[in-house]
């Protein structure tokens, strides 16, 4: 029972690395330029589909994987440029109604591009396989991969925006736009830059969950969802709380499948059970929302100056 | 806006009203069909495939039926089921179809087919049999060329019954998967070491899942997870290292489309099907060799069954010579069911659903090397599908 709850918590934190990588991209834009980017998602997407192609042409998971990150930072920062600049200073409902057109925009553009049939990405050879972490736990290498590689990611950012000048630039526009202006950086750069940060990382999460969940035209939105879930319980604009808050979604998410029916097994009637638990975990990190709000409203760790 | 914009403005609302109400001009001298399928999101080939299908079973009859020239519009549902019921509606009210087919998801079907049943246009159901369709619910303008959700996992649970004691069984929490689950537990006669249902149609990763049957350790595992599911679900049961340590049964989720990709993975796995690429019959030989012929690829069982409802829409309409006003003559023409199915025979039952056999299939690899399916054996002869009893027909 120990080594099952301790795989399920591997699991839990796994699908929170990839939140992570979406959410924090995310929190970024929306804590710093005050943007809703509701096309976050789709740079996901394009971030799976760039890998999907780049990979078998490269011949290398690797190289593929660093290609499609940059391709798709250099799809953020032209988005930034040509379309996010102009809605800053509007209100969220037209950035929402705006990005939520280029949601439609990219997905149609994958079909066009790339067909209806979606594609998938094999798992790497040298990741196919399981590693045993405590004995009798074989644990899939590639889910130890993307989990080792999101922690690497979170702590990279972690290190970029506490310890570099570039990060002390960040939280100073977070904090007061115009006073960072006036002090001479650059907020237009400092701008496509965060956007191609979080396109970036955003592509990473796309092309890390790709060889589980397969590529397809609105892959993005299907976790957008829990990416804004993520942001709003570990605080708008807090890379920290965006952090915890996406281990914890994730963590909830997969105890809840894991545990969650058999509890209530233990508690109702089968037919009751039955009916009940597919629902409610579903349901679980919503809850888990509603409740973290009603206690502290603006999340786990509101970033200053919001 | 200036006076003038008004006008045009009205004008154009006037045009769009007219056309609305008049939809476009009548054309007596066509047969139009609508076919509703998902082709988008990560199940996008079924539709494709279902769709390629229907275009060779026109091919075939000339793209004619009964004198009447054919046009089909296909609409993509998005695995949605609200989607669904709009591209119905919109095919039923705008297009004025006579007929409406496809249909691979069971709660996309719940959803739509009374926009087109309660306007006495014939929805042919070319995948999803749900339970209520084909018991209370049934209805005298549906037909299905497919199977009721329970047969398939019904002989399942007989196979199973020869060769386990325990299994554990997993399908997405939908109208199909539940009553996929409900069939295998009609004749299971073992243990169902446990039930785990999972988020449709958003949930691909089954890690949480998969690290549950290790812990489990259960004699075999069956699952229902079609399509991109299917491809999904084989590749992490690998991954985890447990293909191989406990034996694997499956229902509709290895199919031609993924095949390709899983077919290394799930070679000798045994399915149950009402269909296969080899049944020897010459409607059946024609289907699959032409269909290959055309799109480099064996058919899909969901292709099969478009084929067979473009085949019996012909039948149909040729029964009442191209008169698609005379519909009581439609409905008792697509009952007799009086064409050359691809699997041999093929009879409706009182409910509209297909009285046929149901197969033990399993994966092979062709003379080419290519993997495909075998009949190995026949489970149910003339199979009824459990919910029918409770089907009064309307007359």
């Amino acid at each position: 029972m120990m080594t099952l709850v301790f795989e399920q918590a591997l699991n839990g934190v796994q699908l929170g690395v990839l939140l992570f990588l979406l959410a924090a991209g995310l929190t970024l834009v929306f804590g710093i330029m005050n943007f809703v980017n509701l096309a976050h998602g789709s740079l996901y997407m394009v971030g799976a589909y760039f890998a999907a192609t780049f990979i078998p042409w490269s011949g290398s998971f690797i190289v593929g994987a660093l290609l499609a990150l940059a391709a798709t930072a250099a799809v953020g920062m032209a988005l930034e440029v040509l379309i996010f600049r102009r809605l800053y200073h509007r209100d969220h409902m037209d950035q929402v109604l705006a990005t939520f057109g280029l949601i439609l925009f990219f997905n149609e553009l994958v079909l066009m591009v790339w067909g209806p049939a979606g594609l998938s990405i094999a798992v790497p050879s040298w990741l196919v396989g399981q590693v045993n972490i405590i004995p009798g736990v074989p644990y899939p290498a590639y889910r130890l991969a993307v989990l080792v590689t999101g922690l690497a990611a979170a702590a990279f950012l972690y290190v970029l925006v506490s310890r570099t000048r570039t990060g002390m630039r960040i939280r100073a526009g977070a904090s007061d736009q115009q006073m960072a202006q006036a002090l001479g950086v650059d907020i237009k750069l400092l701008f496509t830059g965060i956007v191609g940060l979080g396109a970036a990382l955003a592509a990473l999460a796309g092309l890390l969950a790709a060889p589980l969940r397969s590529v397809y035209a609105g892959m993005g939105e299907d976790i957008l969802v829990l990416a804004f879930v993520v942001v709003v319980i570990g605080g708008i604009g807090s890379i920290r709380g965006a952090f915890v808050a996406a281990l914890g979604v994730g963590l909830i998410d997969t105890v809840g499948r894991a545990f969650l029916p058999r509890v209530l097994d233990a508690l109702l009637s089968d037919q009751i059970a039955d009916a009940v638990a597919p629902a409610l975990s579903t349901t679980l990190i919503y809850l888990t929302m509603v409740v973290v709000l009603a206690i502290r409203p603006r999340g786990l760790f509101p970033a200053p100056g919001q | 806006m200036n006076l003038r914009g008004i006008g045009i403005l009205a004008a154009l609302a006037v045009a769009a009203l007219v056309f609305w109400v008049t939809g476009p001009p009548n054309q007596p001298d066509q047969v139009r069909i609508g076919f509703v399928t998902t082709l988008t999101t990560g199940t996008g080939v079924i539709g494709a495939d279902m769709r390629d299908a229907f275009e060779l079973a026109l091919d075939h009859m000339g793209r004619t039926m009964g004198g009447l020239d054919v046009s089909v519009s296909y609409e993509d549902d998005a695995v949605d089921p609200s989607i669904g019921r709009q591209k119905t509606e919109r095919l039923v009210q705008r297009d004025k179809v006579h007929f409406v087919s496809g249909f691979i998801w069971s709660n996309v079907l719940l959803a739509s087919y009374q926009a087109a049943t309660d306007n006495d246009v014939f929805l042919i159901g070319a995948n999803a049999g749900p339970s209520q369709l084909a018991g209370e619910a049934c209805n005298r303008n549906f037909f299905s060329t497919s199977w009721q959700n329970d047969q398939t996992t019904m002989a399942m649970g007989e196979v199973l019954n020869d060769q386990v004691s325990t299994v554990y069984v997993m399908a997405p929490n939908y109208a199909a998967g539940r009553n996929m689950i409900a069939g295998v537990e009609r004749t299971f006669q073992g243990e169902i070491a446990d039930k785990t249902l999972t988020q449709f149609p958003d949930q691909l990763d089954f890690a949480a899942e998969l690290a549950n049957i290790r812990a489990a350790s259960p004699e075999a595992v069956w699952v229902f997870y079609p399509g991109n599911f299917g491809t999904q679900f084989f590749q992490q049961y690998s991954q985890a290292g447990l293909l191989g340590e406990i034996p694997l049964y499956s229902t509709f989720s290895i199919d031609a489309l993924n095949l390709p990709q899983i077919g290394e993975l799930v070679e000798g796995t045994q399915m149950t099907q009402s269909w296969s690429p080899d049944m020897d019959n010459p409607a059946n030989q024609k289907f699959v060799g032409d269909f290959r012929a055309k799109y480099g690829r064996y058919p899909s069982f969901y292709a099969a069954q478009a084929y067979d409802a473009a085949m019996l829409i012909r039948s149909a309409v040729e029964a009442v010579e191209g008169d698609l006003e005379d519909l009581n003559g439609l409905r008792q023409a697509l009952a007799r069911a009086d064409f050359q199915s691809v699997r041999g025979k093929f009879s409706f039952g009182e409910n509209h659903f297909p009285i046929q056999d149901f197969f033990l299939r399993e994966v092979v690899r062709d003379a080419d090397g290519a993997f495909t399916t075998r009949i190995v054996d026949v489970v149910y002869s003339d199979h009824v599908d459990p919910y029918a009893k409770d089907c009064s027909m309307q007359p």
